[in-house]
């Protein structure tokens, strides 16, 4: 059974605040039926049971309240190839922005490196607007080319995550 | 006759603390906590055990016997303790080179332990006095854990449950206990942060309650942080003024040390309600005299304080609350009465802390709240926390890869399929580590283990499927299976500290054959029985008219051999208990044959009397 399936819900990946909380209380009455805390006087295969099936209610909630691990794990049950990406592969917009982010690592430029953070940030924000909008195509259309896109834009969006990571001076030393 | 009635189901709640440690339990709808076992161990020189207050004297008589903060030596390795070791008289006895890499050895007096089995005499005592209190055997119980434990520390302290006889139906995590007791009869919605500062350790969590569901947002903290910190800074400063003074370096004399730190943790203790306290000292007929201001006391541990605050910031960051959304601050552990401490708190929250509760007890009265989930006296609240470490495994380059991130709740799990990478290769190795860095070299490794007997394939060609599963106890649990054929895999699982099953189990075996305090908590639980038999049948003969028969002399004789029972009843001499039922029977002798005379009720007969 998939996620969705188990959680009652349908493959949708626009999250508003209704579906957020919906979400929510379908996770708390399930929480109810099936953690181990509960069934604790049982059997122990009842117990394992508990345990098995609380972590796969845990894992499902945790996957499909996150906007981005909802569409990655859409994709993979639609079919798509996710796969790791590759940061080997600069992505040619980014050539320059890369480059300099380098140079700033490299010379542990700390004014540098906080104006790159935030360059990547607002790009991040760009990407999570188009993100929206592709969204909101799957769930009106159910037309993969709209998951198509929503993969083009994850990658791209991993992508910049990695070099806001990489800013992030405090936790490299 | 009488039939007293066991619930046979209580369970009861232990805070196994860095300095105390408690034994609560559900009464009806309200936790009920046992005084307060101080976490010191010592072993007499003819062999016997003396745990907590008892103890306590003999830091000072034999140092060299006795064990103190024994927590935080539990699930650590040799190479980890080397700064608690400069800082604590721990007699660390490994020598076998082998033994060195997975478990500690600590030296009291001839014998060695280890930390788990320090903790089961601490353990067994609670046990002991809850049996006394309750008068039933205890056998099962909810034992807290500090919530940033990782999974080696968690091991060691179910091992140490089980060493002491008892099933560990859950590990919960201290702060997280506290929010229980808290909540009790408190608000139904609502964002809550608990602080819990103790001896050894600190823990922040960010919880949000919903109906009864105590969901654990995020949880951050350090294993190494409370108050004996604070003891060790005031401990130098009297330790250098005698260096001065008396021209003498003391800080090896197990005796000085132990006494000064009394004295020292006195002092602490009246600054939190004293602008200045004294710190005295008298030894061999020198004496030593040194004030200590608040203020003093208050930038000698500043740096501690603020130790404390960036894992509240990055908890908030996690649980993706700001200081406005939370509600409402819960103080627990005894480092928390310390005015300083509490400012701090109060300024990062901006909001007053709960301090209703006893800091001591609330994470013991919470444990019991758990423990009635568990047995089902309590409903409607449930815990639903989460690991405080990530889970990851070390992939070439020694990168870790995670497979559950911190924060996420717990149970959890995670699959992995691996492979091989030479033809024909028929074992993989692999290495589990827990913690936030990038190579595995900088986290906790947890235990490598060995997929084997793979039928020889080309490489690539075999896919082994893992499981990773972070149980309700936040203890990791692996299997494997052959994806292809679905049949089970064959693990073999090495854990980098800590005990393997068979050494837990040689060790409970040998706790049951040295049992001799199980066997006396057992003897004071059936005395005790026997008591509440004799008192129930007196008690309703005096309704029968019998009891009118006998002389004023003779009642209140009966009157004054009850009163003798119910003084020895609750102590844990059992020949004291049985002997004054013994007086008690003589002297209700009359009572009883003439209750079987007039055959009005044949109620004592059945009893001894």
């Amino acid at each position: 059974m998939d996620y969705f399936a188990f959680l009652d819900l349908p493959r949708n990946l626009t999250i508003d605040a209704n579906a957020a909380k919906d979400l929510e209380k379908r996770f708390y009455a399930l929480s109810r039926q099936l953690h181990p805390d509960l069934h604790s006087r049982k059997s122990p295969a009842e117990r394992e049971q508990a345990e098995e099936s609380t972590a796969v209610l845990n894992d499902a909630y945790r996957t499909l309240r996150d906007p981005v691990a909802r569409a990655e794990y859409l994709l993979k049950l639609e079919g798509f190839d996710i796969g790791e990406q590759t940061t080997k592969d600069v992505p040619p917009e980014l050539l320059e922005e890369v480059f300099e982010l380098n140079m700033a690592l490299e010379e542990a430029d700390i004014p540098q490196l906080e104006s790159a953070r935030q360059k990547f940030e607002g790009m991040r924000g760009e990407i999570d607007v188009e993100l929206q909008q592709a969204f909101a195509r799957w769930d009106a259309t159910g037309n993969r080319e709209a998951l198509t896109a929503v993969r083009g834009i994850l990658n791209r969006r991993k992508y910049i995550t990695n070099l806001i990571n990489q800013t992030n001076v405090p936790d490299r030393i | 006759m009488f039939q007293i009635e066991f619930d046979n189901d209580k369970v009861v709640g232990i805070d196994l603390g860095t300095t105390n440690s408690l034994v609560a339990w559900m009464n009806l709808t309200r936790p009920e906590v046992l005084p307060l076992v101080p976490s010191i161990v010592s072993v007499s020189p003819s062999g016997e055990m003396i745990v907590g207050d008892k103890a306590r004297q003999e830091l000072i008589d034999h140092p060299d016997r006795t064990i103190y903060s024994v927590k935080r030596l539990m699930g650590r390795g040799i190479a980890d303790v080397q700064e608690e070791l400069k800082l604590f008289p721990f007699h660390i006895a490994n020598s076998d080179e082998k033994e060195s890499e997975s478990i500690i050895r600590v030296r009291l007096g001839d014998r060695t332990f280890t930390p788990p089995e320090i903790s089961a005499f601490i353990l067994r005592q609670l046990k002991q006095n809850a049996e006394a209190a309750l008068g039933q055997p205890v056998t099962k119980a909810v034992i807290t854990v500090p919530a940033y434990f990782n999974d080696a520390q968690r091991q060691a302290t179910r091992d140490a449950g089980r060493i002491a006889g008892l099933e560990v139906l859950r590990l919960v995590n201290e702060p997280t206990a506290a929010a229980l007791a808290y909540g009790l009869d408190k608000r139904q919605e609502g964002i809550i942060a608990v602080y819990d500062l103790g001896g050894g350790t600190f823990d922040i969590s960010i919880l949000k309650l919903h109906e009864g569901i105590f969901e654990v947002l995020a949880t951050n903290g350090d294993t190494h942080l409370g108050g004996d910190d604070i003891d060790h800074r005031l401990l130098n400063i009297a330790l250098e003024d005698l260096q001065s003074e008396w021209g003498e370096d003391l800080s090896h004399v197990g005796e000085v040390v132990q006494t000064l730190r009394q004295e020292v943790i006195r002092a602490k203790e009246s600054l939190s309600f004293l602008p200045d306290a004294d710190i005295d000292f008298a030894w061999r007929g020198k004496s030593y005299h040194r004030e200590i201001t608040r203020d003093l006391f208050e930038n000698l541990i500043k740096d501690i304080v603020d130790r404390t605050l960036g894992p509240c910031r990055s908890c908030m960051k996690d649980a993706g609350v700001t200081h406005e959304q939370i509600d409402e601050v819960v103080l627990v552990g005894g480092s928390t009465r310390i005015p300083m401490v509490r400012g701090a708190v109060e300024v990062l929250f901006r909001t007053k802390p709960h301090t209703e509760l006893n800091p001591d007890e609330v994470v013991a009265l919470g444990a019991a709240v758990q423990a009635g989930i568990l047995a089902g006296t309590v409903e409607n609240q449930l815990l639903l926390d989460v690991t405080p470490l990530s889970l990851g495994i070390e992939i070439s380059g020694g990168v870790v890869s995670k497979i559950i991130h911190r924060n996420s709740t717990i149970p959890a799990s995670a699959s992995e399929t691996f492979t091989t990478g030479v033809d024909g290769q028929t074992n993989v190795l692999i290495h589990v580590v827990q913690g936030e860095r990038e190579l595995a070299k900088d986290c906790r490794s947890l235990l490598r283990f060995d997929l084997k007997d793979i039928a020889p394939m080309p490489a690539g060609m075999p896919r082994i499927e893992v499981r990773f599963l972070i149980d309700a106890n936040g203890i990791l649990n692996v299997t494997a299976r052959d994806a292809r054929t679905g049949k089970e895999q064959s693990i073999d699982v090495q854990p980098s500290y800590g005990l393997t099953l068979e050494q837990t189990e040689a060790m409970i075996d040998a706790a049951i054959e040295h049992g001799e305090e199980d066997l006396h908590a057992a003897q004071v639980a059936l005395a005790r029985v026997d008591a509440d038999a004799i008192l129930l049948a007196i008690e309703k003969a005096k309704h029968n008219d019998a009891w009118l028969e006998l002389t004023d002399a003779e009642r209140e004789e009966i009157s004054d051999a009850i009163r003798q029972l119910q003084t020895v009843y609750h102590g844990d001499d059992h020949h004291a208990i049985r002997d004054t039922i013994d007086i008690l029977n003589d002297v209700t002798h009359k009572l009883a044959e003439t209750m079987m005379n007039t055959a009005v009720s044949g109620a004592l007969k059945g009893t001894k009397i």
